[in-house]
């Protein structure tokens, strides 16, 4: 199975004949992802890549019923293409793009509340490396050979260090059901949540990574998930233990901010909340091994 | 980016909030003339630097005379002021702002910010403004008054009426908060900030409504559209490493080790700064080459991290999805060449092309550390400036 990316999920690139664009999908075209198509507003009817490429993702979907995209929209314009994935009735959408205005992202997490939840789009990104689900697809930019198949997830917001966690494990022999980069930006679309959701209700992962940093709320929401609901163990990384105090200017941000924004206070709710977190960024690997061996000698 | 005092609220009045009559001034007779300008007995002189906090710092004197004004302008320009904001390098005044004094019975706090909880711009405000603002915040949240607003409708007036009433304010002065409020959402939202600040919003004897203070903070990702913001830019006020870096499309945070860092990705950065302080190093920056790194980008972060004389050791740690091993070799052995380069290096590198990228490191010839892994990296460059420490 794997979550929200299989070998069998048809894929669209916006932003398909970009210089960026025409990359990557050629990348994930050889990795093995069904890429049927790509959107290029005024390009409509060219092919690219041996594929057709769309004025418009409603009519790319009513063409090839694509279910997912990948948007490789320059900053200024990536917003909107989201909304016009979501409007579409693309299923999953990721956005590697970074440098999106926060109020466009503001707009955009509005927008895709118009749809009930059963038909909203999932949306991963912006700003990140994207997703994969090693040995079928790859909807993204990361080196896909550093994954193993396996049964283990990751999430995480940074796309590096999600490869330094991925590669680490495959050193010792442990494999990924599927790796969702969620993005490093202030607002982004799925959160850590949202993906622990998934990899539990996925009868192929029995375990999973997830990768933190400082800033934000949205670790100390997995930590109250991973309590009240999760039955596979978590192995998390909080990056940033050794970042400055940033400067800052005005009171607000420090009115508004709640406890566990900082690294050492978000790995102090996650193994409160029962995850094990690694002690370093170099024992990732180590730390996951050792949690599915405790679980397989319990079972 | 930020932005002085004067510049916001400039913005701020022409959507609707009212500001004393004020001027600038970059000398002591500039500033001795503004206040004749402005008229009136009472002047207040206010240090411009990026940061809250002023006062307590020294920076906001008010005066009553011309001398007093010429000795206060006289004291402050030039002068480096630290606050809890700016980080003890502090800031230094190149620029005053006179304003005309405002007697006042009430300071209210009023600020606007992104919510990352909600997702939201959050409204926030206080009956108790001032310079103890965050201690109150602190002690009594519950004093607190807080508003999300819906992106799809704005901030609306029934909003700001309970924010005005809440606040407890005359019925005659809650249209003039009202109108403040939707004037800072405007200027919130048409001009992507991330942050408005009014503190002290006060009431003035005669009933209305001033904002003595004003700081806003802007999106960076949305200066591509916003080029009259981008003007009030004051690279004066910004830490010069980091104008350096920034200006070349690499984001760099000098800090104060000796270890300096040239990495790809915000998480890895920080996961490598926290591996050497478990080493027991410091890191001398976080910097982030980020994704489709040249050659000639390389050499450019070598160069921003080495304009700092404090680094005594090289860590590049590269784990390459966009990026290209041997692009980043070939940019390391450049760097390395044309910078004669004579502190330890240690490089790590991983992913795309790797094979190549180690290949070119040595059949350079160079005396350059690799190291495979993230814990070897860090090991071997807290070791390599250890030795070095040791040896001086």
């Amino acid at each position: 199975m794997a979550i929200l990316l299989t070998e069998t999920t048809k894929v669209l690139v916006q932003g398909f004949t970009g210089r960026i664009g025409t990359f990557h999908a050629q990348e994930m075209i050889d990795y093995g992802t069904r890429v049927v198509g790509g959107v290029t507003p005024g390009k409509g009817g060219e092919t690219h890549l041996d594929r057709p490429v769309f004025n418009t993702v409603r009519g790319a979907v009513e063409e090839t019923g694509a279910e997912a995209s990948i948007v490789f929209v320059p900053p200024p314009f990536a917003a909107d293409s989201i909304m016009e994935a979501a409007d579409a009735g693309i299923r999953y959408c990721v956005c590697i793009t970074d440098g999106i205005p926060a109020q466009d992202m503001m707009r955009v997490k509005r927008y895709m509340r118009r749809y009930r939840a059963e038909n909203r789009m999932i949306l991963a990104g912006p700003n990140c490396a994207g997703t994969i689900s090693p040995g079928k697809a790859m909807m993204g930019i990361m080196p896909g050979h550093i994954y193993q198949p396996g049964r283990v997830g990751i999430v995480g917001r940074s796309g590096t260090l999600g490869y330094e966690a991925a590669s680490q494990m495959k050193e010792l022999g442990i494999g990924v059901s599927t790796s969702v980069g969620i993005g490093g930006d202030p607002i982004n679309g799925s959160s850590f949540k949202d993906i622990l959701e998934l990899f539990e209700a996925d009868p192929d992962t029995d375990a999973v990574m997830m990768i933190g940093e400082i800033g934000g709320p949205q670790e100390a929401e997995a930590a109250a998930f991973v309590r009240d609901h999760m039955t596979k163990p978590v192995v998390a990384y909080v990056a940033g233990l050794s970042a400055p105090k940033g400067r800052r200017m005005g009171h607000a941000g420090a009115i508004i901010s709640a406890f566990g924004e900082s690294a050492q206070e978000k790995v102090e709710i996650l193994k409160e909340a029962g995850v094990t977190v690694a002690p370093n960024p170099a024992a990732l690997g180590q730390t996951v091994a050792e949690v599915l061996s405790t679980c397989r000698t319990a079972a | 980016m930020d932005i002085h005092e004067y510049q916001a609220k400039e913005l701020l009045s022409e959507f609707g909030v009212p500001v004393p009559r004020g001027g600038l001034a970059y000398s002591p007779e500039q500033a001795t003339y503004r206040a004749r300008e402005i008229g009136g007995e009472k002047w207040v002189v206010k240090a411009q630097i990026h940061s809250g906090a002023r006062g307590k710092a020294g920076g906001i004197r008010v005066c009553g005379t011309d001398r007093e004004i010429w000795d206060a302008a006289d004291d402050l320009l030039g002068r480096k002021l630290v606050t809890h904001q700016t980080g003890p390098r502090g800031k230094i005044v190149y620029r005053l702002y006179v304003e005309k004094a405002t007697a006042f019975e009430q300071e209210i706090y009023l600020g606007l910010v992104l919510d990352r909880k909600s997702e939201r711009v959050m409204v926030v405000a206080s009956a108790a403004g001032g310079m103890e603002i965050e201690e109150i915040s602190a002690s009594e949240p519950d004093s607190i008054l807080r508003v999300s607003v819906d992106p799809a409708v704005g901030l609306r007036d029934f909003q700001a009426r309970e924010i005005a009433f809440g606040l407890g304010l005359e019925p005659s002065q809650v249209g003039q908060m009202t109108q403040i409020l939707i004037g800072c959402f405007r200027a919130f939202s048409d001009l992507d900030a991330t942050m408005v600040e009014i503190n002290p919003l006060v009431v003035g004897l005669d009933g209305h409504l001033v904002a003595l203070d004003a700081k806003m903070t802007f999106d960076d990702n949305a200066l591509f559209r916003l080029p009259r913001i981008s003007e009030l830019r004051d690279k004066s006020q910004e830490d010069v490493r980091e104008t350096y870096a920034a200006d070349r499309g690499l984001s760099y945070v000098g800090l104060d080790g000796h270890i300096g860092c040239i990495i790809n990705g915000a998480g890895l950065a920080m996961a490598t700064m926290d591996m050497i302080q478990i080493e027991g190093g410091e890191p001398a920056n976080f910097l982030d080459i980020g994704g489709g790194a040249s050659p000639e980008r390389v050499v450019k972060a070598f160069k921003a991290v080495l304009a700092d004389d404090k680094v005594e050791a090289l860590l590049v740690n590269i784990f390459a999805g966009i990026n290209r091993c041997d692009w980043v070799a070939e940019g390391v052995v450049q760097a390395v060449r044309e910078l004669d380069l004579t502190i330890p290096l240690v490089v790590r590198l991983s992913g795309t092309h790797v094979e190549e990228g180690r290949r070119i490191l040595a059949e350079s010839g160079l005396q350059i550390l690799v190291a495979d892994t993230l814990a070897d990296a860090a090991r071997k460059a807290v070791g390599a400036w250890r030795g070095l420490s040791a040896a001086a």
